[in-house]
């Protein structure tokens, strides 16, 4: 038996890091398409979801994590849409990282599953800096929120590659300027793809589900090229 | 270790519990490697504008530590580390904490922080099978 110092000079992040590109390959094996959608509590996204999976559930079989501290009032909304979903609690912490998400995937399972959405904790903060392993990263910004989010929050805005500004149809009663917002966030993020809509009245909806719809198709292009 | 029933937890800090809980799984896993068999102390390595509470940090530590056979009782030893911030426009870098965004050479807010976020965890001084 020894004392010893042990040299470890890592980043906090680093071993869910590992564990977030593990889950990543073994994703795009299975032809999972996994998107981790990030925001504030109440700016819309489980609003969105509900809307999305009703306009493409002809199209593609989906699934949903829902996370919350507490209660399952999510989950059941997004069953009843048409989507397979689960609702995981996550202990009081406030972030899903890629240890909860391979957990929640095997809860949920797979297969038969095109799309899996994970409805991250409300939360502007803590998700930007874990990964999920998710092929890609949506945060969401309501328009009375305020156009002012990117400075305060800036690390959510660069690690998020779409943008969706929602609750547009209540621009008539807040101050929201888009010029300045796409300003603020295409300086941290050149290249954030920014959707406007309303997941209430329908307005937008239709590039948002495009681009779903474009970016699994390249999904499905990538693999068969790996197999190649 | 299920701190959801204990209502005194309850009260703990949200973020810190993450930070804890991630610092333990990566240094199971270097124990493992190294037949550890207790973790006499961690030293993390932590920037000055990370936002970590340092004491709320200690509070979830010693609390969870205590309810594990590998950390309990462990020193938790937490060096600050300078937060710098590089200016684009004058090419200068300066002390984040006393200028925050705006360059004190050229005044420019043209700036991004360099270092001083991080959060990394140094080295552990553990007991080991051999």
């Amino acid at each position: 038996m020894a004392v010893k110092t042990i040299e470890v000079k890592e980043s906090i992040t680093a071993s869910n890091d590992r564990d977030a590109e593990k889950l990543r390959e073994d994703l795009k094996e299975k032809g999972v398409f996994l998107i981790n959608l990030m925001s504030s509590p109440g700016s819309g996204k489980t609003t969105l979801l509900l809307r999305t999976i009703k306009d493409l559930k002809d199209k593609l079989s989906i699934g949903v994590i829902e996370a919350d501290i507490a209660s399952d009032v999510d989950a059941v909304k997004i069953q009843s849409a048409g989507a397979k979903s689960i609702q995981i609690h996550t202990d009081g912490m406030c972030h899903v990282d890629a240890g909860m998400t391979e957990e929640s995937l095997r809860e949920l399972g797979t297969d038969g599953l095109e799309l899996i959405i994970l409805e991250n904790i409300g939360n502007l903060i803590c998700p930007a800096e874990f990964d999920t392993g998710a092929r890609r990263n949506v945060m969401i910004l309501s328009v009375p929120e305020g156009d002012d989010k990117p400075l305060k929050y800036p690390l959510m805005f660069s690690k998020s590659d779409v943008l969706i500004v929602t609750k547009i149809d209540t621009v008539s009663v807040f101050d929201f300027d888009f010029e300045k917002l796409k300003e603020r966030v295409k300086r941290l993020n050149p290249d954030i793809k920014v959707f406007e809509l309303s997941a209430k009245t329908g307005e937008g909806m239709e590039p948002w589900e495009n681009w779903i719809l474009s970016e699994m198709e390249s999904f499905r292009k990538e693999r068969c090229m790996n197999w190649a | 270790m299920d701190p959801k029933r204990d209502g005194e937890f309850q009260e703990r800090k949200m973020h810190e519990l993450g930070v804890v809980k991630h610092v333990m799984k990566t240094l199971e896993d270097v124990a493992k490697e190294n037949k550890v068999t207790r973790v006499a102390s961690v030293t993390l390595q932590i920037g000055e504008v990370s936002g970590v509470v340092h004491e709320q940090l200690l509070d979830c530590w010693n609390w969870y530590a205590d309810r594990t056979v590998l950390f309990k009782g462990s020193d938790l030893k937490i060096e600050t580390m300078p937060a710098v911030t590089y200016c684009e426009n004058c090419k200068q870098e300066y002390e984040t904490v006393k200028h925050g965004r705006t360059c004190p050479f050229c005044g420019s807010e043209d700036t991004y922080l360099l270092t001083g976020n991080q959060f990394e965890i140094k080295e552990i001084d553990a007991v080991t099978l051999d």
